[in-house]
């Protein structure tokens, strides 16, 4: 398999945020990744693009070891974040986790307040300073705090679908997460929702990495700096957004993003 | 087609016989409670006062009085739910989450599956098997005579089986989505386990250990084994007191001759009944006030 790897547009200066070589992953018997090698830079936006059941929403639990969690996951290969090899022996998935973030498909606040959704995070972590400035400061970042600020205590269930999404964002935002990984973050949300946290994305990722998991062409389109197409568990391609809506190397790209299946 | 027609009129026959089946079944349910009830209340409520519910025994039914079954039954009951509701909850946690390990192996997974099938056949155990093991164990052999420790920890045993059944309903009916939105915060499994997914299995958690005490209330063999006296005149001050509960105490006035501890029987079933049907209230309310939290 021909992977696109040393495209000079991908590299550069951003480079070096997460460097993947020859990942494989297995379901049991089942393979569900095989030989991804690709590099994700820095304070852009990555979308990872592909039919349903193309393996990049597992590809994005790669990134943080979230498939830890799944009992019967297995990985071979490497997979590093700014250097630091995410896989070595004595690596911490808490500490990788607090440092990656990640946003899910469906809205997933506790069931507690907003201002306890928000504060989650740096508590379990063990911060002891003012959780009133960081909770404030990640609403404003997440663009929530107008709409919030005069209901912190209510419950966070009584938001709009939307709004507990960019909520979910705010959680992430107050570890002080270096990457943000979003797994079809608006897949539940309707057009103004969806509006809305694509806006958040373009002004968050001035100081993150934003690695996003889309079945929506557009929204990569619009959204992202770089896109990769995912088929059948194998990276197709990887480029800029730009190049592979216009002029994609591979002729399974094209037929994906021309509507010809998937 | 008329063939279509005329089954399809057989069905809608169907239809109405089944709907008068059904509605024939809950109005015997339901007449033979009322009569129940009727018949206990027309007996039993002129002798309910508050004199009989703050009376030590008698041999004279007018003056008898249901204090000492009352606290006895009290102190058991908190007892039974101090013991249980830690152990069943910590249990459930334990084959949960920890029993199966990070990396499950078919020895393990299999001793899990084991461990859970006989946890689940307990709870079908009848109550005087734990009696008599309760009075075998805890009051023979650890020495803890007839008290309200013994019937306690008897009465938890029996208990824990259905607490640890329902508490594991209640963690698995708790969304995985929300236990992943914590670790990927760099939570801990712990972390995720207390702060996460037993707070929001509480309701169900605590439903389930108010309908099992509610059992436990209502029990008369394994405290009769556990030797549960029936004519206490004072009141326990400690737990290895010895004590009596509000069944062993109505099933010894139902048996006596004299027509007025029949009476004296029914009074104190109306109070047992009413001490039931406010554990059953405590648990629907904490049951709807958790349900509208947990909409997700």
């Amino acid at each position: 398999m021909a992977v696109v790897m040393a495209n000079p547009a991908v590299q550069g200066s951003r480079a070096g945020g997460f460097v993947v070589r020859n990942l494989d992953l297995f379901y049991g018997a089942h393979q569900a990744l095989h030989q991804i090698s690709m590099t994700i830079p820095e304070r852009a936006v990555t979308a990872i693009i592909g039919p349903s059941g193309c393996g990049k929403s597992t590809f994005l639990r790669c990134l943080n070891r979230m498939n830890d969690l799944v009992p019967d996951a297995r990985i071979q290969g490497h997979v590093s974040f700014r250097g630091e090899d995410l896989y070595a022996p004595g690596a911490d998935p808490m500490a990788i986790r607090y440092r990656i973030g990640m946003i899910f498909q469906k809205p997933n606040p506790f069931p507690k307040s907003i201002y306890e959704n928000v504060a989650f995070g740096p508590r379990i972590n063990g911060y002891d300073g003012d959780l009133d400035d960081i909770v404030e400061a990640s609403l404003r970042r997440a663009a929530l705090w107008d709409e919030v600020k005069d209901r912190l205590r209510k419950p966070a269930l009584a938001l709009s679908g939307g709004q507990q999404q960019r909520l979910c964002i705010a959680r992430a935002l107050a570890v002080n997460p270096e990457v943000l990984l979003m797994d079809e973050p608006t897949s539940a949300l309707d057009p103004i929702a969806t509006g809305k946290i694509e806006e958040l994305m373009t002004s968050l990722k001035q100081e993150y990495t934003i690695v996003l998991v889309t079945h929506s062409m557009q929204q990569a389109a619009r959204v992202s700096d770089y896109t990769a197409f995912f088929l059948d568990g194998r990276l197709v391609e990887m480029d800029r957004t730009e190049r592979i809506f216009s002029a994609p190397s591979d002729r399974r790209t094209e037929d994906y993003i021309t509507g010809r299946f998937g | 087609m008329n063939d279509i027609a005329a089954r399809r009129r057989r069905r809608r026959r169907m239809d109405a016989a089944s709907h008068w089946l059904f509605l024939l079944a809950i109005v015997v349910a339901l007449a033979v409670l009322a009569i129940l009830l009727w018949d206990l209340l027309s007996t039993g409520l002129p002798r309910l006062s508050w004199s009989f519910l703050t009376s030590h025994a008698s041999r004279f039914a007018d003056r008898t009085g249901i204090l000492a079954p009352l606290v006895g039954s009290f102190y058991v009951i908190v007892l039974t739910a101090a013991f249980a509701l830690p152990v069943g909850v910590a249990t459930a946690v334990f084959l949960e989450f920890y029993a199966e390990g990070d990396r499950p192996s078919p020895l393990r997974q299999s001793l899990t599956q084991f461990l859970k099938l006989n946890i689940d056949n307990l709870a079908g155990v009848p109550s005087i098997v734990y009696g008599l093991f309760g009075l075998a164990f805890f009051v023979r052999w650890m020495q803890l005579g007839r008290s309200i420790l013994a019937a306690a920890l008897t009465l938890a045993l029996m208990v824990l089986p259905v607490i640890i059944v329902n508490t594991r309903e209640a963690i698995r009916a708790v969304p995985p989505s929300l236990a992943h939105g914590a670790y990927a915060l760099g939570a801990s499994k712990t972390q995720v386990i207390f702060t996460v997914i037993l707070p929001a299995a509480l309701g169900g958690i605590l439903t389930a250990t108010i309908l099992s005490v509610s059992r436990a209330l209502g029990e008369s063999a394994p405290l009769l084994a556990v030797g549960a006296w029936v004519y206490v005149t004072s009141l326990p001050r400690t737990p290895l007191d010895s004590f009596t509960v509000l069944p062993v105490q109505i099933y010894y006035w139902a048996g006596m001759p004299q027509k007025a501890f029949q009476e004296v029987a029914s009074a104190g079933i109306l109070v047992l009944l009413a001490l039931l049907l406010s554990l059953n209230g405590i648990a629907i309310w904490l049951r709807s006030k958790y349900q509208k939290k947990a909409e997700w």
